[in-house]
Parts: C-alpha cells; structure tokens; sequence
C-alpha cells in the first residue's frame, strides 16, 4: 500500500514537470520569435501566404487560448505537418523512433556490461596499471565531442580498414517488422545473416554513444566500490577474518551495486542527449537524425515537434526509473 | 589573499589540476595571441584555391582546408570564439541562477517551489535539446548561440546554491546570525554567498567544459556562427565530405576541443577536491 501511495506521488510530480516543459517549448515557438508564422511557414511563403496561414492556425488569437489550443492539439497527438515531407509530425516520429531506441539501448548495455566490471577492478586494484589507464579513459570520455568520436571512428575502421559499414542501418530491406527493432526481428525470424549485418552497422554508432555513458560508469562504481570497501561493516569483516573473495563478491559488490543502478537514468540523459549527433554522423535513421535534416531544412514545425517529443520521453523514461528504483531499492522508499 | 595563495599551491600539488591548468592556460595564449601566434593570419577570411586540401607540413603545420586556409591559424582564431561562448554563457548562467538558487533557497513558500520547478524542468530534459530548439528559434548566429546555452545552463547553479543554501540555515552561524538582527539581504550576500562559493567555482569550471561541448555540437549541426567563422564544431561538419584523405581538417579541430575540455574538466575536479574539506579526506573521490 505503501509503495502505492509513493508510487502515485511520483506521478502527481510528473503531470507539472510535464505541463512545464510544454509551457517552456510553447514559449520557444510562439512567444521568442518575432512572428512564429513566418517561420513555420518557411522561407519561400509569401506575405499572403503568411497571413492566411496566420488564420487557419489561429495564431491571430491571445496567447493563453493558443496554449490551451497547443495542449488540446499535442494531446491529440497533433504536433504539426513537416514542411519538407507534407507528413504529421507524429507519424514520421514515431517511425523513427525503433532506430534510435535500439541504438540507445545497445549503447546502454554495452556501458553496462563494461563499465560496471571496469570500474570495480578498477577499485579493487586502486592505483594499479589498470586504474591509471582507467582514468585516463573515463577524463577522455567526458571530454571528448561524440560527432568527433564518431567520425574519426569512422575514418578508422570504415573507410582505412574497411571493417565496418560507413553508414546507415542496413542496406536493402529491413527483416519482417515485428518491433521495428532489426536486431530482435532478425532474431524472432531466424535470419541471422541479417542480424550479423545488422549489428555490423550497430557497432560504430553505438561505442560512440557509448563512450561518455561508459565514462560516467567507470567513475561511479569506482568511487561506489571505494566507498564500500572503506565502511566499517567491511573494516570489521576482515577482522574477522572472513576471505576476500566472500567479502568482495558477497558484502562489497551487491551494497555497492545498488547505488550504481540508481545512475542508470542519469545515464540516460548523456545518451539520449548523444544520440541526437551520433545519428546525424552516422546517418542512422532515428529521430536525431530527423531532428538534425529538419534543422538544414529549417522545417521548424519538424524541430519544434522533437524537442517535444524528446522531452517528454526524457520525463517518461525518469519516472519510470524512478519508479524501479522504488521497488528495487528499499532505501527509496524511506526517503 | 591567503586562501587563494593556499588553493593555488594545493592546485599545484594535484597532478591532474595542473594539467588541467597548463591545457587552460595554452588556450587563453593562443586566443589571445592568435594574431602573433598564426602563421598566415589572413586566412580567416582569404581564399588561396590553389593551396586547397594540402598535407601538413613546413608552410602548414596542420595542412589546410577546403578553401585553401591554413588550419593551424584557424584553430587559433576558433578558440577566442570558444572562450567568449563558455565565458559569456558560463557567466550569465552565474548571474541567473545564483540569486535564483540563494532567493529560493533562503525563503520557504511556494515562490521558491516555483522556482525551482521551472529550474526542474530544464534539469530533467538534455541541454543540447532545448538549446537546438532556441537556437533553430532565433537563427544562427554567434550571441544566439549564447544565449541558448545560457537560457539551459542556469539552472545547474540554481540547483547547487539552492541545495546548498538550505543545508547552510541549520548552520547555527546562520541561525545567530539572524538572531543577531542581520537582515536577510546582509545574511545571504556577506555570511551564506562566500560559504557555498566553492560549490559554484566547481561547477563553473565544469560547466566551462560542458557549455564548449554543447556549443561545438550546435556548431557542428549548423546551429553556430555562420561561415567563414573558424568555429571548430562548424570546421569538423565541413571537414567531412573530404574525408579520408584530408584527415588533418577534420582532427585537428576535434582535438582542440578535446583539450580543452579536459583542461576545465580535470581543474574541475582538481578544485573540487582542494575547495571541498569534507571530501579531501575521501579517497574514494580522487578518481
């Protein structure tokens, strides 16, 4: 019950945080620029155009009815037409949105499934070769650009060696769409050429999302580990004199653990927030990748509709991690 | 005087501070010595078409780029561009969110709820994604782009001075203090402000790091200064449709920004660990 109740609490805060961001994106679109129609309208359109476009959109009106008129649309799931494609805005993200969720996911668990294990080696054997060399990967890794990441990455293995595709998702067509995530499709329908070519074009893009993501790790379980292995619980272990392994593996890893999970939605932001370049390196198909031609294009409607789309799946993914974290960790539910 | 004497010399003993010094020091030298230091000075502007794409070598250290201008003296004249972005931005970000963060931290009602849920709300989505969404606003330009780092960076000092202020009101220098009389214009500014100045000094140089980062992304995806401007994210987009063979155009400034993001990240840390007594004696923090 109780946990219901803290549940409901969490969601009571994200309907404000939410209404927020719509407020601060309507604010960017309608009240910033000079004359919000011209740009939505694009820059070929005549003066006339403009006006009659100013009607039908019924810009002409006080701004709290346009915000009322804004939210009514977005709930519909009204976000606009592109200029460019004469498509819903929504349609042509939602689309694209299996591509940048399976570049992200991939990218989280290989940060996962390396930095966790680097940063507690890195811990257990402080000051070692290894912890050096750790350290100077987890300095780069937060301070290196990921487009440049990419593209020298890209230079390296796609166009010196050869041993990766240069760009894109998968040449020809896609497996039998079940997902729209290549790599599960290709699985559920045995086609594993598919899949080999398929995370042949993941590899790039993802360790150059992964990058940063994997940096952060390394730090934190570090400094978690170090954290733990100076507790006095662990102090009083090995007097006793419990062996090492027992105490490392039993005592020090699942405390320590624990507070590492609870990054992963910090985690989230540096890779959602890097997606949106390493797609445009990498011309994968997803909604970074829509966001950064919309912007060339100066399809305002189109960029206007991402940054509310990201946004809102930004708020979405952190109450859900929030939420998890809630079951998961019974320190949550005190505080 | 003698507390910063005392940071400095801690700063020096700190391996990674220094290097973070010296990174940040050869950046501010060659920004302003930009004119001194290039070797062909005029090639912000001019066009040698003949010289196009060349190798690095004696004439040109770092080879040249698509118009035919020596790399190396346009990497110099970029990081004025990228000191002016992360001051100003850093800077205005200073001068919203600190009074933000002190106001709300120092008042309890719903003004200071309000406004840390506006600052929240900026929190809880990426800075590249509203900054794109400013700067797509209002065009490319230089002071746009400003602008659009400031509006998404201020509320990271918020946060911090608002934090920091509430833990410092159960201080009972602060509890006397008021008791005294001391209004609380005097107890903010004079007793609380130089209390919490090491956490904003930290994030400053952090956020100098982060605000070059952004800054290099919207340049890259064409949201900076327009060309010829010798923006290095601008400079590594161009670089691209002549890759491999001119490697030297798209590395060069890719590295410069590495560099000196490092160099505010690693005096970040390093000031972090002398300004912060309570972490020093931490080791689990010297990572």
């Amino acid at each position: 019950m109780r946990l219901l109740a803290l549940a409901l609490h969490r969601l009571l805060w994200f309907v404000p945080t939410l209404l927020g961001l719509l407020v601060v994106t309507f604010v960017i679109s309608r009240v910033v620029p000079a004359d919000p129609v011209a740009l939505v309208a694009g820059e070929t359109a005549t003066p006339a155009q403009v006006e009659a476009l100013r009607r039908q959109l019924g810009y002409d009106r006080p701004l709290p009815v346009q915000f009322v008129d804004y939210l009514a649309r977005l709930a519909r799931g009204d976000m606009g037409e592109s200029l460019f494609t004469r498509r819903p805005i929504l349609d042509d993200l939602t689309h694209r949105l299996p591509a940048t969720i399976e570049l992200t996911v991939v990218a989280m668990l290989a940060s996962v499934l390396v930095g966790i294990p680097l940063g507690v080696l890195s811990a257990l054997w402080r000051n070692s070769l290894l912890d050096h060399a750790l350290r100077v990967l987890t300095v780069s890794g937060l301070a290196i650009a990921g487009f440049w990441l990419g593209i020298m990455l890209q230079l390296l293995f796609s166009m010196r060696l050869g041993w990766t595709p240069l760009n894109g998702r998968l040449p020809g067509f896609p497996p039998r769409g079940i997902t729209g995530l290549y790599l599960v499709d290709a699985a559920l329908t045995w086609d594993w050429s598919t899949f080999v070519t398929a995370l042949a074009h993941l590899a790039l893009p993802a360790a150059t999302l992964a990058f940063p993501a994997l940096a952060t790790l390394v730090r934190f379980t570090r400094a978690g580990v170090l954290d733990v292995m100076q507790s006095n619980f662990v102090l009083y272990e090995r007097a006793m004199g419990l062996p090492r392994p027992l105490i490392v593996w039993k005592y020090i890893l699942r405390s320590a653990l624990t507070s590492t999970v609870t990054q992963i939605g910090l985690l989230f932001g540096i890779l959602l927030a890097g997606a949106v370049v390493t797609e445009a390196v990498f011309d994968w198909p997803g909604i970074g990748t829509y966001a950064v031609s919309s912007i060339v294009r100066s399809d305002y409607n189109a960029v206007m509709g991402f940054t509310v789309w990201a946004g809102v799946i930004f708020i979405v993914v952190n109450l859900l991690v929030d939420l998890a974290l809630t079951l998961v960790d019974p320190r949550e539910r005190v505080s | 005087m003698s507390t910063a004497w005392f940071v400095v010399t801690r700063l020096g003993r700190d391996r990674s501070a220094l290097i973070g010094l010296v990174l940040i020091a050869l950046l501010v030298l060659a920004a302003l010595l930009a004119p001194l230091l290039a070797t062909h000075p005029d090639d912000v502007f001019e066009l040698h078409p003949s010289e196009r794409l060349r190798a690095p070598s004696g004439a040109h250290w770092l080879g040249t780029d698509r118009m035919g201008a020596d790399v190396y003296s346009r990497l110099l004249f970029g990081a004025r561009i990228t000191i002016l972005i992360g001051l100003i931005a850093v800077g205005a970000s200073l001068v919203i969110g600190v009074p933000i963060g002190l106001l709300a931290g120092y008042h309890h009602g719903w003004a200071s709820d309000l406004l840390m849920r506006v600052s929240d709300i900026f929190l809880a989505v990426p800075q590249v994604v509203l900054a794109i969404a400013i700067a797509q606003t209002l065009g490319p330009s230089l002071p746009n782009v400003i602008l659009a780092l400031s509006v998404t960076y201020w509320p990271w000092f918020a946060r911090v001075v608002y934090a920091e202020t509430r833990a410092l009101q159960k201080e009972v220098f602060v509890e006397s203090t008021a008791a005294l009389g001391a209004s609380p214009w005097r107890l903010t500014v004079l007793h609380v402000l130089p209390n919490i100045a090491s956490p904003i000094i930290v994030r400053a140089s952090i956020g100098m790091g982060f605000t070059i980062l952004t800054a290099a992304a919207l340049g890259f995806l064409g949201l900076g200064p327009p060309p010829p401007t010798p923006e290095w994210g601008r400079t590594i987009a161009e670089s691209r449709e002549f890759l491999p063979d001119a490697w030297w155009y798209a590395a060069a400034p890719g590295l410069a920004i590495f560099l000196t993001v490092m160099g505010f990240n690693l005096l970040g840390d390093g000031l972090r660990d002398v300004l912060d007594p309570r972490l020093r004696r931490s080791p689990a923090r010297d990572g």
